[in-house]
């Protein structure tokens, strides 16, 4: 059989404090809900400056330039540590600062709603047009165009017309809304989805320049973040997907989105293996950008504990599947965990269906797999906010399957999760850490022979939509490649059946006719 | 705590009087169980949701603490694993706190 591989990976994050301060819901329920807040004036003193966001070495292993097990020997809080000479380019991805990207949202902007302050769009201008990859993407030239100034832009946001655009405490620009009365066409709804795209824009070229993939040969692209565009008649009609690759000359590329809560992009990374296994296309991208609603959305708790707003990254990311090449790691479209309407909501259930179920499957146990990647939340980030260490539970309970399951002595729990485990290091940005962000170094560990397999784990709370109480889970092992790539003609075979054939001539020719 | 919990425990307080309700809890870490704790006892603490300032004084105790009112065999198929892996007594520490 020719599994489908995983070709390549690209993660990208953009330090976003002006959205945190006034897109994320944190900030947007607390204005709403208090004239003075202590919370809103008291926030401004714990954002971090840009290069703090570099050097933070959770970020420096989202870009590739940390492995995860790196992290385990820099002290905590690694706040309190940076990376020394840390760069914002990665070897898997890039860190984007916000004046840049509020420029790439002009860019990927097609109605014309993202409106810059003159000045600021010059200064952008000069700063995206030495970006080595961004400065030829398409409508570049857009970031010439219909400046506006700082009395119009104040003019449009008081009268909630736009959403604010802020850098560094100014205003800068608005996002206007695109229809007067439909609330999915609103500035609010319109913002998250720019910033959506424009991040999910940023990971595809991202993708296209570190992994050399020509955007021309991409067949498909599925889009899998957690937002929603459409109109009041279809809110959710979609499509990001061919929005984001018409953007990066995906010209020969159709698409769709995905949704699944968290755990969408391992729904999108197994139809993206299922359609390439099967020939449908060649090479599918899965990808999905930012959510500026989750910014700051703990940072009450940051707060109150002394601690930056550490949520102040937007996350992105794209994957590139394709055909087996031979040399890539495969995808096992024959283990594919699923947690099945029907499977039951207690944790015992979740994991069992989830793990366990499908290295039943092929034969493996628990402890075969050499690294496992729940969902890889920063425990930085969720420690203080009262929701632990999200990793390091997932990592407990798979142990403790293990040892219900007899894999694992119950003294070696903690060994066992040691040596499958990792320190979380993605953003909380809800679809972003969920098992994903350790593709890249998935298949690098693989390729250079540390490891033989992963399993990539995303989980999804349902319940949040409050249409049903059910949790979503699914799983995908990722495993070195062989090397032999089935034809689908094998000599030896074809020579067996004419054996075989000629025996059969032979014995009845033999024997005389039966009547 | 949820506010969309906070809202219907409040709701089935109101519904059935405060004598004849437990809450049980099931939360992972102990702090976020001993402020769910709180929160039905004498309000939210972080003034966010429907209970806060709404003293209910309600009784919750976590999952961990009832194991010998539950059918062992469900116990161990719901919670087993879960009782393994968590920091059971300070869990349980924390949320009888608020039940003094």
């Amino acid at each position: 059989m020719n599994y489908p591989v995983v070709k390549g990976a690209a993660y990208a994050l953009i330090q976003a404090n002006g959205m945190l301060f006034y897109q994320g819901t944190t900030q947007t329920q607390e204005r709403r809900k208090n004239g003075v807040s202590e919370h809103l004036e008291k926030l401004p003193d714990h954002l971090r400056s840009f290069e703090e966001a570099v050097s933070y070495a959770p970020n420096q292993v989202y870009i590739g330039n940390l492995n995860p097990d790196e992290l385990k020997g820099i002290p905590r809080p690694w706040f309190q540590h940076p990376v020394p000479d840390a760069q914002r380019d990665g070897r898997f991805g890039e860190i984007m600062p916000e004046d840049e990207f509020i420029g790439l949202m002009k860019i990927v902007d097609a109605f014309d709603l993202v409106i810059l302050e003159e000045s600021f769009q010059v200064r952008v201008k000069e700063k995206l047009a030495v970006h080595p990859f961004l400065k030829g993407i398409k409508d570049f030239e857009k970031i010439n165009k219909n400046p506006g100034n700082q009395a119009d832009i104040y003019k449009l946001t008081a009268s909630d017309s736009a959403q604010p655009i802020y850098f560094d405490g100014q205003l800068v620009g608005c996002v206007k809304k695109a229809h007067e009365f439909d609330e999915s066409l609103s500035h609010h709804v319109m913002f998250e989805n720019l910033v959506g795209k424009a991040s999910a824009v940023f990971a595809l070229k991202l993708l296209m320049a570190k992994t050399g993939l020509n955007p021309e040969e991409v067949d498909y692209i599925i889009e899998c973040s957690e937002e929603a565009c459409g109109d009041m008649n279809q809110r959710g009609g979609g499509n990001f997907a061919k929005a984001i690759g018409e953007m990066c000359g995906c010209l020969n590329a159709t698409g769709s989105d995905t949704r699944s809560f968290c755990a969408g992009p391992a729904h999108a990374l197994v139809e993206a293996a299922a359609l390439t296994q099967s020939g449908i296309y060649k090479n599918v991208v899965v990808l999905a950008g930012g959510a500026s609603a989750k910014l700051g959305m703990n940072s009450k708790d940051h707060i109150k504990k002394g601690l930056p707003a550490l949520e102040d990254m937007l996350g992105a990311f794209a994957i590139h599947i394709g055909e087996n090449d031979g040399v890539s790691p495969v995808i096992r479209t024959d283990a594919i965990g699923r947690h099945k309407i029907g499977s039951g909501a207690s944790p015992q259930a979740v994991m069992t269906a989830i793990v366990a179920d499908p290295l039943d499957k092929i034969g493996y146990r628990i402890t075969d797999i050499d690294r496992y990647a729940p969902e890889m939340q920063n425990p930085e980030i969720t420690e203080p906010a009262g929701a632990g260490d999200v990793p390091l539970a997932n990592y407990k309970m798979i142990g403790a399957l293990g040892v219900k399951r007899g894999e694992i002595v119950r003294a070696d729990l903690l060994k066992a999760v040691k040596s499958f485990g990792m320190p979380g290091f993605a953003p909380t940005q809800g679809h972003v850490p969920s098992g994903v962000p350790f593709i890249g170094y998935a298949r690098k560990m693989i390729m250079e022979d540390n490891i033989t397999r992963a399993m990539i784990v995303g989980k999804g709370s349902l319940f949040l939509g409050r249409l049903t109480n059910l949790f979503d889970g699914v799983s995908l092992i990722i495993e070195k490649n062989t090397g032999v790539i089935d034809t689908g003609f094998n000599k030896e075979e074809v020579r067996g059946m004419i054996a075989e054939a000629l025996r059969d001539l032979a014995k009845s020719l033999a024997s005389p006719a039966k009547r | 705590m949820d506010l969309e919990n906070q809202a219907r425990i409040k709701e089935l307080a109101e519904k059935y009087g405060k004598d004849d309700l437990i809450v049980v809890l099931g939360g992972a870490e102990a702090e976020a169980s001993g402020l769910a704790a709180e929160t039905v006892a004498t309000g939210d603490p972080t003034f966010a949701g429907p209970l806060s300032g709404v003293s209910l004084g309600l009784k919750a105790y976590h999952m961990f603490e009832l194991k010998d009112q539950v059918d062992s065999e469900v116990y161990e198929e719901q919670v087993g694993m879960m009782e393994m892996v968590l920091n059971v007594d300070e869990i349980i520490e924390e949320v009888k706190t608020y039940r003094k």
